[in-house]
């Protein structure tokens, strides 16, 4: 292992698999990562829809399953759970085996659990909330009977994920492996506190939260705030910090700077959830909390985005050639820019313009298009080729295609909410010169209307751009012939000379 | 993997020597930006958190004593104190004064704007313009008349709205579901209300139906459907209609009647927002 790792380029996988004697855990691997295009379509499809029905409201077909209210927690929970949730535990899974150089704790059969526990999951959430069964907490929703076993799931895979850590031949532990434990370690915390309720009885669907009022908003907002945190940022930094070195084929930029904007990183996110709830009941104080905690986050994000696109300095050439790594570098770009924006819109003066306008929406799509989604994709055509042990992806100029399709698509929903929200903001402040409030709410509404149509374009090409994802990798999958070695290393970055 | 420190080649920096699968991380020192504008942060949050309420203990509001709370009274009562001798002015005036003084009908169009996109808007839509079964504002075809007088009397009224000394509460009778008339009869009346603007499309019918009008409708509707304003009957004779003016529709409206419903403002609403609400109505179009 020794000898042909170090002649290799950090980015050849052909080398670093020979020799281990590992017998990695792979096929579950392979589940999530369709999975992962799978549910992408289903999320990305019903957000087009959702979209649409804000636009021509007649789309809600007057019936209560396609309702607006019922389908926009598939949505959110689609991409949120079942494409960003599938997509972290497969490359979680994947990337503590390949680092630790061990195989999954609990073999195969562990990796099955997981596999199939979490699509149980997500399917019995998805039909409450078509069906009604909510708890009515945004990206809490699932009822009582899902959430006992996403946390029996839970531990299953933290206990996976640290077994996997613990029985390790590395002396260290890679920087993807911190942000993972994190994500699954706070997850947790946060699935349990924001769910602490009392089943009205154990055959109904129903059950009161534990917290109410403005404790409750508080607890919702710790969660959901954090979710953002450890689930889309954290978990996804795990991701990034494994693709990105092996596109580029390039050493981690700084170690320091990892550590250092992991352990700020973890230490002030978990604060800032008040933000959500400015200028509410909830008392001055915690709102002067989650506002500073939160521009303080600010360059403890941004130390991720250094470490992601710096890591690419002497290997900028490769993204005219790979278009995997122009995802994940376009990936970063958007975490940067949308980690920036956050921090802003918690100050007190901005959030009272930006607060309930769709401007936040276009803040969280930016993060949730451009930032998971765009690494998601650039994680998924480095891994397909290298789990069916492909050369390569079946077409390279379709990757292009499923690029420019969705930075277009995101162009288009950003630029779109940010002028319809900023609009709404200002309209529904605006005063006439003796002090009479200048619209009513139908004409904001009313306003918006082009907007809409313009943001459901956006998701319309946004969506076109994964199917032909999916059929890129359908092709690689069946048409492409497996190789043991596989992925020719592209002209290797600089050697890397002793000294 | 053993430690093995090297350097690369492109960017001169020492690796910390691990290795992950291949993955190198390099010893780079953390941008000074990077670190200053942390720090900046960090200075920002802490002197925000020493202006700002931030403890939770009460009474502890921070040095410049912010408080939501305190805030928001101050702003409300700032306010009141801006509009109040105006709104003072326009509690006393009638609606023809309030017309006539620029100053005063200038607040009222601004400020019954807002007031009626808030209370109004709902049924006669955003510009007064009306829906099937909510009349229309900004016409010249008014139910119970668009004299300032009049628009004022009904918005602090209502239609339909039980109050006791209600003239607002007739209701068209359903013929044909009290027995006035059978169902061949509100054929042949509704043949004859379209032949009022020239649309029927059975002259025998019509003609038959002129009597059944003259005695059942021409009471409220007038001999000629002139309408009549102080019942709030609408006119027939023109093609603006209330709740549609096709055959079918007229022949529903005989035959189980229609009876709209509009909410007394009055006790509501700042008798000084009422008059704004008139002249605003009164301006939408139709204002006579």
């Amino acid at each position: 292992m020794a000898s042909a790792s170090m002649a290799a380029s950090p980015g050849n996988w052909a080398a670093a698999r020979q020799g281990t004697g590992v017998a990695y855990v792979e096929d579950p691997i392979r589940a999530f990562a369709i999975a992962t295009m799978f549910w992408g379509i289903v999320g990305f499809l019903v957000g087009v829809v959702i979209a649409s029905q804000l636009a021509w409201p007649a789309l809600n077909l007057g019936l209560e399953w396609t309702s607006f209210g019922r389908l926009r927690p598939v949505h959110t929970s689609a991409v949120i759970f079942a494409f960003g949730g599938n997509a972290l535990l497969g490359t979680s899974l994947y990337i503590v085996q390949r680092t630790c150089r061990a195989r999954l704790w609990g073999g195969e059969e562990m990796g099955w659990w997981l596999f199939w526990g979490y699509q149980f999951f997500i399917v019995t959430a998805a039909l409450g909330y078509v069906l009604g069964v909510t708890q009515g907490k945004e990206y809490a929703e699932p009822e009582w009977f899902s959430d006992l076993w996403l946390t029996v799931l839970w531990v299953m895979y933290l206990l996976a994920y640290a077994g996997t850590i613990m029985r390790r031949e590395e002396p260290h532990i890679y920087v993807a492996n911190w942000f993972f434990l994190a994500f699954i370690i706070t997850v947790a915390l946060l699935h349990i506190g924001n769910n602490v309720s009392l089943p009205l009885a154990l055959t109904s669907t129903f059950s009161y939260a534990a917290p109410a009022g403005v404790q409750g908003a508080m607890i919702q907002w710790w969660y959901g705030h954090n979710a953002v945190g450890f689930f889309l940022t954290a978990g996804f930094l795990g991701m990034m910090y494994y693709f990105i070195p092996k596109q580029a084929e390039r050493p981690v930029y700084s170690y320091r700077l990892s550590i250092v904007h992991f352990w700020s990183i973890i230490f002030l996110y978990i604060w800032a959830g008040p933000h959500h709830l400015h200028y509410t009941a909830l008392p001055d104080w915690a709102q002067t909390l989650g506002m500073v905690f939160s521009v303080m986050l600010w360059m403890p994000s941004w130390g991720g985005m250094i470490n992601g696109i710096m890591t690419l300095s002497g290997a900028w050439d490769k993204l005219r050639t790979n278009a995997g790594l122009r995802f994940s570098v376009t990936a970063v770009a958007f975490y940067g820019m949308s980690t920036f924006e956050g921090p802003v819109m918690s100050i007190k003066a901005v959030n009272s313009l930006s607060h309930y306008t769709d401007w936040t929406i276009g803040h969280v799509h930016s993060g949730a298009l451009g930032w998971n989604g765009f690494i998601t994709f650039g994680a998924l055509y480095w891994l397909i080729p290298v789990l069916w042990k492909r050369a390569r992806m079946w077409s390279e100029a379709l990757i292009a295609w499923h690029f420019w399709l969705a930075t277009l698509g995101i162009v288009l929903y950003i630029t779109a909410m940010w002028v319809s929200g900023i609009m709404q903001g200002l309209m529904w402040r605006a005063y006439d010169e003796l002090g009479f409030l200048q619209y009513s709410f139908i004409e904001t509404v009313a306003a918006m209307h082009p907007y809409y149509v313009i943001r459901a374009l956006g998701g319309v090409l946004y969506l076109s751009g994964a199917i032909l994802m999916a059929w890129n990798v359908f092709k690689t999958i069946t048409a492409g012939e497996e190789v043991e070695e596989a992925r020719v290393a592209a002209p290797a970055a600089q050697p890397v000379p002793a000294e | 993997m053993p430690t093995k420190i090297e350097k690369d080649a492109i960017s001169g920096q020492m690796t910390t020597g691990h290795e992950w699968d291949g993955l190198k991380e390099l010893d780079t020192p953390m941008p000074r930006w990077w670190l200053w504008t942390f720090y900046a942060t960090v200075v920002f949050a802490l002197a925000w958190v020493v202006i700002y309420p931030a403890i939770p203990v009460s009474g502890l509001t921070g040095l410049s004593g912010w408080t939501a709370r305190g805030a928001l009274p101050a702003e409300i009562a700032a306010e009141r104190a801006r509009i109040e001798p105006m709104l003072a002015r326009l509690r006393e005036a009638t609606p023809g004064e309030i017309a006539a003084d620029p100053e005063m009908r200038a607040f009222a169009l601004a400020g019954g704007r807002g007031a009626f996109n808030n209370t109004c808007a709902g049924c006669h839509g955003a510009g007064g313009q009306g829906a099937l079964g909510f009349p229309s504002l900004a016409d010249d075809d008014w139910l119970f008349g668009g004299k300032l007088d009049e628009i004022q009397h009904t918005i602090r009224h209502g239609v339909r709205a039980g109050e006791s000394d209600d003239q607002r509460g007739i209701a068209m009778p359903a013929f044909l579901s009290t027995g006035m008339l059978n169902a061949a009869q509100v054929n042949d009346t509704a043949e004859y209300v379209l032949s009022l603007t020239g649309r029927a499309t059975n002259a025998e019918a019509a003609g038959r139906g002129e009597a059944l009008f003259s005695e059942n409708c021409a009471s409220c509707h007038g001999e000629r459907g002139e309408g009549n304003r102080d019942m709030g009957a609408p006119r027939l004779n023109d093609r603006i209609w209330l709740f549609g003016g096709d055959k079918a529709a007229i022949m529903r409206t005989i035959a189980y009647s229609r009876a709209g419903v509009m909410p007394s403002w009055q006790g509501r609403l700042d008798p000084a927002v009422v008059n704004m609400l008139t002249l605003y109505v009164h301006s939408l179009g139709g204002g006579e």
